[in-house]
């Protein structure tokens, strides 16, 4: 074990002495409180060493030591329902062992040590199994049920494998490899986090990920396998949107990562998750979530690692051949802590101080994102989206992390603060945002869906833009100066911005749309401006048509929960008022 | 056995270079004695081997290389608390200044603090009455929440956080929970007439016997204004998770304190992010304004009224900025609504409390509040842009729907947002202004009330005469 001095303290950042023999990235031990820390650079004897708790109190000469083995996370059962910090220490647990507030240099394992977990083999001795095989099952909560997989490295023969009940340190069987060595397996295994874990092949993505988001499913959709990201100011709702879709998509496994973000706002998914009903299992949406929170007041460096954390424990669970999704809050923050470590080793800075490396670390993390066939030989394939939101300074997106953002993912969901003033939720702007996964996703939306859906949307953005153009001359020369087609169009975008885009995330019925109800909403909408062109150019009166009382119950459709039966008669008594109206107009 | 030092190499603006030192550890206090025998304080912000770099709180004048001795205490920035705190006055270091005698310390505690387990925190949900409607009816504030004034110069933030102090209470109970509320409140390099209207309105209300002052005055060394808001959270976590009880703590100006925490990292050359201001604001402003809240282990709460004065009156300023990011939501003030003599001037569409939805509706505050804080601020943003269309193309252009939301947005400001620093409204009376004024709509136009409570809350028959009583106060 290596075994150095200090030389230099600066905030999270550490340089000893006599570390010649450690390897770079190697976790080490710092201090007498035993702080955590990572190394990030070597130079000669001397490293330098991020240190993911607070440093106050360290000095010239206490010491530093190697564990040999860069940073990595336990991945096992005992992870989904759990609170981890950004280098997957158990925060419940801690909570129960140290009271409200987070010490130094706590010592918890991350997988609880104690706990039994029924284990039921699907291999038998003698079968010869490769990396990635599934060896058998353990039941992690209700909904999920993890895969234990032989670790990716490792290919041979089943000596013994037995059912039962285990801890995830104690041995379930032995493998022989190739090498003609002896294995243990057990229910937990380990990888660095800093390296993606291995898969066969990636595949394009071309399913979509329902997220019960009107903006999102209808208008810019990403795949399962895809990337987004939500730049928006402060105040334009860039959370809620997380939220919402951290509950509502429809994945096996959701990672979320509150990376230099608010307390509270852990706490909340905390309390309110449990509660929640995900609508495609039927129970509490906690029990296939991760939640892994590195809050803006906890130590800036474990927010670089947080990241990382997240990521690979999303990746472990595609490995099963699941649909994961990570969600992660924000990553200016993880940007911010880059630079901050950045500054603190003296490199020459790129834009606004972040380094320049920001952009290849950005890619790096996105790009471990996909859909993907998994190791094994049964060939399962698995997705793993990544959406992360960017916290741009002053809503301006010209800053650098939500350019180099841009130029990696997929789909944008620029969120307008101009929007949010107006409470106009989700406050995704529709003329800016876009989805780049329209298109493969096509075949999905035609077979699924069929060819209306995507009809129908494509009018729903092009009056929307129609209504963009329209509102400059509105601006100019007052709405007098538009024909009743015009008019017409304008009071269309105006139901379908009230009517559709906007759905309230606090309201039980409206905070979830299926994708039948969204069509069928849409459809409502549409439908009164085809009648209300027709009715009008037969010599109905426009004011009268647009102040027809059924555009009120238009406007309530959203929260109807009986929408199969409940839209039909409104449509109804749409055809019937438009009636009434022709008849008056003859 | 502590060990003095005479071996300062270099003193540059407030940091200064202390060579050949042994067993100094990072964040550190020190002690700098003159030779006229004068303490100076300092702080380790690097070790580099032998050598620590500080950061001073004082000003440098007098120190003398050759002459001067430091030492260092073995721990880091300390305050002693009790209880007794509560109607006295202290420095922006923690030193007494009113006169009276020191604190007998029930605790010495680090300032730094620690970070809260976001298990451990209990989410903020009782609904706090400021007897402000802009506040209560549209950006509730909440028990355990950080929500800052963004206001400019010129502008009466002080007279809003006055009267916020002065009013706020928690509906709910009866009085016996009112009864442990405590103000902490740090001058962070204001005037001392600034300075002076907060004590003297406490002192007139009675709320000085129960408020804990730090005050750091623009006259006062700008960089001890790094410790002043740590002093003061200091004492309000001592308060409320040991004492239980309620805590307001107000900062006032985060402006100063973040132009310190720039000064400093000048002096140390390190690459500037925004504006001059180094790349660790975020952070730095993050530990202050995430040690507000409630833990799961204390009945006490922190709620955090940070006030900042934004440069030229810009939002995207760095400093209103993150902040903005940190803290759950804000209220901004407008040069605008002040000119038009609107007090307190509340812009309403871009203040945001971003915890309201837990602590109003049925057994918070009333079932129809969420609906009808929507519909307001829907109609009033509607019915400022229509005014600015007005603006552009006269009266006659509006259609006349459009017409009832200008004139919507006029009255609005008047009746619900103008009550002056001293009316104390309820928060019934707040939400029945609200009704009262969208009585100018067909009820049609009210798509995000629901019927039922349209039914329920409507004040007026179609004949005009009264249908429900409405509260007065």
């Amino acid at each position: 074990m290596v075994t150095g001095k200090i030389l230099k303290v600066s905030g999270p950042l550490v340089v000893a002495e006599g570390m010649r023999d450690a390897n770079m990235f190697d976790v080490v031990r710092v201090g007498r409180q035993r702080l955590i820390g990572e190394i990030i650079e070597m130079h000669g004897d001397r490293a330098s060493i991020q240190v993911y708790e607070e440093t106050a109190g360290l000095g010239r000469g206490d010491e530093v030591v190697s564990t040999g083995a860069p940073l990595s996370v336990e991945l096992g059962p005992g992870m989904v329902t759990n609170i981890f910090d950004g280098i997957q220490r158990p925060l419940a647990k801690i909570y129960e062992s140290a009271g409200p507030n987070i010490p130094r240099g706590i010592d918890v394992p991350t997988l609880d040590r104690e706990k039994k977990w029924e284990f039921t083999p699907a291999a038998k001795p003698g079968d010869k199994l490769v990396g990635g095989d599934i060896i058998g099952e353990v039941r992690e909560t209700e909904i999920v049920t993890l895969k234990i997989m032989l670790p990716p490295n490792i290919s041979g023969e089943i000596v013994d494998i037995k059912a039962g009940e285990f801890t995830v340190t104690e041995v379930i069987g032995h493998v022989k490899t190739d090498g003609g060595d002896i294995v243990d397996l057990t229910l937990m295994q380990k990888w660095p986090v800093r390296f993606a874990r291995p898969y066969v092949e990636k595949l394009p993505p071309n399913e979509l990920l329902v997220t019960g988001q009107r903006n999102v499913d209808a208008l810019f959709p990403i795949a399962k396998g895809g990337t987004a990201c939500i730049p928006g100011p402060f105040g334009s709702g860039k959370t809620v949107v997380q939220h919402q879709l951290a509950k509502w998509s429809a994945v096996d496994i959701l990672i979320y990562v509150g990376c230099g973000e608010r307390g509270n706002e852990m706490t909340d998914v905390l309390n309110e998750f449990p509660t929640l009903k995900d609508p495609r299992s039927g129970h509490s949406l906690m029990k296939r979530t991760v939640l892994i929170a590195n809050t803006s007041d906890m130590p800036v460096a474990a927010r670089e690692a947080s990241i990382y954390t997240g990521i690979t424990i999303a990746e472990f669970y595609r490995d099963m051949g699941y649909d994961v999704a990570i969600i992660a809050d924000s990553t200016s923050r993880w940007a911010e802590a880059l630079r901050e470590m950045s500054g603190r080793l003296e490199e020459m800075p790129g834009e606004e101080g972040f380094p320049a490396y920001l952009t290849s670390r950005l890619a790096q993390f996105y790009e471990r994102a996909g859909a993907v066939i998994c190791r094994g030989s049964d060939r399962r394939t698995g997705s793993l989206s990544a959406i992360g939101a960017v916290s741009p300074q002053g809503g301006d997106l010209s800053e650098p992390v939500t350019q180099a953002t841009l130029r990696i993912v997929k789909v944008f969901w620029g969120l307008d603060s101009a929007l949010a003033y107006r409470r106009h939720f989700p406050a995704i702007n529709w003329l800016r945002s876009y989805s780049l996964y329209k298109d493969r996703l096509e075949p999905w939306y035609l077979s699924n869906l069929g060819q209306d859906w995507i009809d129908r949307m494509a009018e729903t953005l092009r009056i929307l833009q129609i209504e963009a153009e329209l509102d400059e001359i509105v601006k100019l020369v007052g709405i007098d100066a538009l024909s009743s087609d015009d008019r017409l169009i304008m009071e269309t975008a105006r139901s379908i911005r009230e009517d559709f885009l906007q759905q309230d995330s606090f309201d039980p019925e409206d905070s979830y749309c299926s994708l039948k109800k969204q069509y069928s909403l849409i459809k409502l909408i549409l439908s009164f401006h085809d009648k209300a062109k027709a009715a009008v150019d037969a010599g109905a009166d426009l004011e009268k048509v647009v102040t027809l009382p059924v555009r009120e119950k238009i406007g309530r459709a959203k929260t109807l929960s009986n929408f199969e039966t409940d839209y039909p008669a409104i449509s109804a008594e749409l055809d019937s008022e438009l009636e009434a109206l022709a008849a008056e107009a003859r | 056995m502590i060990r003095e030092y005479k071996t300062i190499e270099e003193v540059a603006g407030p940091l200064m270079l202390v060579k050949q030192v042994e067993n100094v550890k990072y964040d550190e206090l020190g002690e700098i004695e003159l030779p006229g025998g004068d303490i100076r304080r300092c702080r380790v912000l690097e070790v580099n081997g032998a050598d620590v770099l500080v950061q001073l709180f004082d000003s440098p004048a007098g120190i003398n290389i050759a002459q001067s001795k430091v030492r260092f205490t073995g721990h880091g920035i300390q305050l002693g608390v009790s209880e007794d705190m509560l109607g006295r006055v202290f420095s922006g270091m923690g030193e007494p200044i009113d006169g009276g005698p020191r604190i007998l310390p029930d605790k010495t505690l680090d300032i730094s603090g620690t970070p809260i387990n976001p298990a451990a925190r209990k989410y903020p949900s009782e609904f706090i009455q400021t007897g402000i409607s802009a506040i209560d009816g549209l950006n509730t504030l909440v028990r355990g929440q950080k929500l800052p004034i963004f206001s400019a110069s010129g502008l009466p933030h002080a007279n809003l956080a006055a009267q916020i102090a002065r009013q706020a209470k928690v509906i709910s109970d009866s009085g016996a929970d009112n009864a442990k509320f405590a103000v902490v409140f740090a001058a962070i390099g204001i005037t001392f007439e600034e300075a002076d209207f907060f004590i003297s309105d406490f002192k007139k209300t009675g709320a000085i016997d129960r408020t804990v002052l730090f005050i750091n005055l623009a006259s006062d060394a700008a960089i001890e204004r790094i410790e002043t808001p740590r002093m003061a959270l200091t004492a309000a976590e001592y308060l409320a998770f040991e004492k239980q009880m309620h805590v307001l703590v107000i900062l006032t100006d985060i402006t100063n304190y973040a132009e310190a925490l720039r000064e400093v990292s000048a002096a140390r050359k390190e690459v500037p992010s925004r504006r001059g201001y180094p790349g660790y604001l975020y952070t730095d402003l993050a530990t202050m304004y995430e040690r507000a809240g409630r833990t799961k282990e204390s009945d006490g709460s922190i709620t955090l009224i940070p006030i900042l004065t934004m440069p030229e009156d810009d939002k995207t300023h760095p400093i209103p900025d993150l902040t903005g990011y940190i803290t759950e939501g804000q209220i901004i003030l407008s040069r605008e609504l002040h000119r038009k003599n609107i007090t307190p001037p509340i812009d309403v569409l871009p203040s945001l409390s971003r915890l309201k939805d837990k602590g109003i509706g049925e057994g918070k505050t009333r079932d129809d509040h969420k609906n009808i804080m929507n519909q307001l601020f829907a109609n009033y943003a509607r019915g400022k842009e229509a005014k600015e269309l007005m603006v552009v193309l006269g009266e006659a252009a509006l259609t006349p729907t459009d017409r009832l939301y200008a004139e919507f947005a006029d009255r609005f400001e008047e009746k619900y947002v103008n009550q002056g620093f001293h009316e104390n409204r309820s928060i019934d009376r707040t939400l029945d202004i609200g009704w009262e004024l969208l009585t100018i709509f067909p009820k049609s136009e009210l798509k995000r009330i629901k019927p039922e409570l349209i039914e329920k809350y409507w004040p007026y028959n179609d004949d005009g005469t009264p249908r429900r009583e409405l509260a007065a106060r």
